[in-house]
């Protein structure tokens, strides 16, 4: 067995896919799907019963490289598919992967109401604060001030804190974590498909080629090393000041509720409808 | 049999049902919420599902999920919700999805005339989605056939892979008619071409001798990737020529090659006639009726009705066209079909009757069309 066959993640890529993959040497993306692989493994779900949908974007490339049932589908719009998805086929781990312009912009009716519903489905978005794939224009999460190539001025569009948008929605479980911090990123999102209802695990991430760029923020290093000093955990943020923990990237499970799933409210009303037409009968 | 006094969107919703449609996704918008409340009671009775969506973007896109997992599934919206559809109308055409999308057409443009009747989405149907792709559309002149196209909708789509777009009218949503309902168990049904081969040698975009690929459900193990890029036999992105030509050639071929059992029309005293009536949908309805006026006129006069409006029947109206005179073409709207028709008329000379404010054309309005010297 070689090397790449003996890696924990090389039953999980499909080989018949020609590698390398879209993504620019460096990008956080690819440190996002293997916690993803990690956490399916460390699971030991089977690879026929889970399914990776996403939009489009740097990061709705990413399930066409794994080996399970996967599908890419339009801007914005993965939750939507995942919902019918899901509720075809329940024994299906249904696991939504998007970029933050096509999880919060174009996107974003979808996530307000799959997080409302509390439907089951497991959403990744990752975070890197800029529409990469068309080349750095701003995203509904770049910070104030930052330049793109569609804010060549500064920003002045306030970002929306996505972890806390979920809650107010009403999802079941939210967790930030970042690409720096891999292994605990593994954590979070293994716990998120475990969980009943609308989950959501925010990855932090970044890219050096647009956004990095066009503000001078320097490698893809420096920004991965950027993360790492501006992120703190939600112990230690509940320490900080209100205005200090704003400067900050706060790590870990911001919620964790038990509330009924979509799928099992459903079939109540499945059980209701055949119960009236029971009695109906009768 | 059950008899009964049933609204034209009462049949759509039956006819899914018997067709054995499972899941609907749908936003409410008039005239045709009907079919979403009728579902949503009877689809929980049968383990199907239903759910309301929070726009027609979304619906469509659920439908399309849910069919990838293995459930006939349906929507139905008017006019300002199927423009909303049509960029996942696109994905379900890329991804050779089956699924049936009923839209109950309203006067337009935009919110226009919610309540009142049009044809005006014709076009839409055909080319609303971007991109050369083909398409089914089919539409109902009573509430039986309404019934009848429904399932004949789910069995196309079924049968090619395609999004089928069942095209009513107002008037034909939402009117009663005495209906002789089959018993379910009685209506045919198509299924989708399983795979018959281990999931090492499946191709989900692969060649078949019919064109129409087998199609795998997600979670039956056949572990394989499903994208709106153009898409090689694996269905992995490509970029390659001869793959994305490949592609857009068996698509198109997959419908071209059945337009016999595509197309559905009615014909009525068309041998011998010199002005053909060409119609389809309500206004049918306003058809038959002048041309039973002009017959007591002695005039010689043909209905044709279209059920299958997309693809177009151009072949069996070229040939019409070549024995008769003239044609006449009643539509509500200002001249949508009537393009096609003009298309292949030939020396027949086209007459279009058109109205498009809400009202549906009077019997006397193609009466005139077909006497006019």
């Amino acid at each position: 067995m070689s090397r790449l066959e003996q890696h924990s993640a090389y039953n999980y890529l499909r080989h018949t896919k020609k590698f390398p993959n879209v993504w620019c040497a460096g990008c956080g993306i690819g440190i996002v799907m293997g916690a993803l692989i990690r956490a399916i493994d460390h699971l030991e779900l089977d690879q026929n019963d889970v399914a990776l949908v996403s939009g489009i974007g740097c990061t709705g490339r990413m399930p066409v490289y794994m080996d399970f049932n996967t599908m890419h589908t339009t801007h914005g719009r993965a939750l939507a598919f995942a919902t019918g998805l899901k509720l075809a086929q329940p024994r299906l781990k249904v696991i939504v992967i998007m970029g933050d312009g096509d999880a919060l912009a174009i996107g974003g009716n979808h996530f307000l109401h799959a997080a409302r519903r509390n439907m089951d489905l497991t959403a990744i978005v990752v975070n890197n604060a800029i529409y990469g794939m068309t080349g750095g224009q701003y995203s509904p999460t770049t910070p104030i001030d930052l330049r793109a190539t569609t804010a060549p001025y500064g920003n002045v569009e306030p970002p929306i804190p996505v972890g806390e948008l979920a809650i107010a929605a009403g999802a079941a479980f939210v967790a930030r974590g970042t690409v720096y911090h891999a292994v605990e990123l593994d954590r979070l999102i293994a716990q998120a498909i475990q969980k009943e209802g609308f989950s959501l695990v925010e990855a932090v991430s970044y890219c050096h080629t647009t956004l990095g760029r066009i503000n001078k923020l320097g490698t893809a290093g420096d920004m991965m090393n950027t993360i790492k000093n501006n992120s703190v955990t939600l112990s230690a943020a509940e320490k900080m000041s209100e205005e200090d923990r704003q400067a900050k990237i706060v790590r870990g499970v911001l919620r964790d509720v038990e509330r009924p799933g979509y799928l099992r409210l459903y079939d109540q009303v499945i059980e209701r409808a055949i119960a009236q037409e029971a009695s109906h009968a009768g | 049999m059950t008899l009964k006094l049933m609204q034209g969107n009462e049949a759509v919703a039956m006819g899914a049902l018997a067709a054995g449609c499972r899941f609907y996704a749908g936003y409410p918008i008039t005239p045709s919420t009907e079919i979403a409340e009728v579902l949503s009671r009877q689809l929980p009775k049968l383990g199907g599902k239903f759910i309301q969506m929070e726009d027609e973007i979304a619906s469509m896109a659920a439908i399309i999920g849910a069919s990838i997992g293995g459930l006939k599934s349906m929507t139905a919206t008017s006019g300002p919700g199927f423009s909303l559809m049509q960029e996942n109308l696109g994905y379900a055409v890329m991804t050779e999805t089956p699924c049936v999308v009923a839209n109950v057409q309203r006067l337009g443009p935009s919110t226009g005339q919610p309540t009142s009747a049009s044809q005006g989405d014709v076009m839409q149907a055909r080319w609303g989605t971007h991109g050369d792709h083909p398409i089914i559309a089919l539409s109902p002149t009573s509430v039986p056939q309404a019934f009848d196209l429904t399932v004949t909708a789910f069995n196309f789509s079924e049968k090619y892979r395609t999004p089928v777009i069942l095209l009513l009218d107002e008037v034909i949503g939402h009117m009663r008619e005495r209906f002789d309902m089959p018993d379910f168990e009685n209506v045919q049904r198509v299924e989708r071409l399983g795979v018959n081969v281990p999931p090492e040698w499946y191709k989900p975009y692969g060649d078949s001798v019919s064109d129409v690929p087998p199609m795998a459900n997600f979670g039956d193990g056949y572990r394989y990737h499903v994208t709106g890029l153009f898409h090689d036999p694996m269905g992995y992105p490509t970029q390659r020529l001869d793959e994305i030509e490949a592609w857009i050639q068996r698509v198109n071929r997959k419908i071209e090659r059945n337009l016999d059992e595509i197309i559905l029309t009615e014909a009525d005293g068309l041998e011998g006639a010199q002005t053909v009536v060409v119609a389809y949908g309500a206004t049918v309805r306003s058809a038959r009726h002048a041309v039973k006026l002009a017959r007591q006129r002695r005039h010689k006069v043909g209905l044709l009705s279209l059920l299958t409006i997309w693809p177009f029947a151009e072949a069996e109206v070229a040939r019409l066209a070549q024995n008769c005179r003239r044609i006449v073409v009643p539509e509500m709207n200002l001249g949508q079909l009537a393009l096609e028709v003009e298309r292949v008329a030939g020396r027949s000379k086209v007459r279009r009757v058109n109205l498009a404010n809400g009202e549906m054309i009077h019997p006397q309005m193609i009466l005139e069309a077909i006497e006019a010297h």
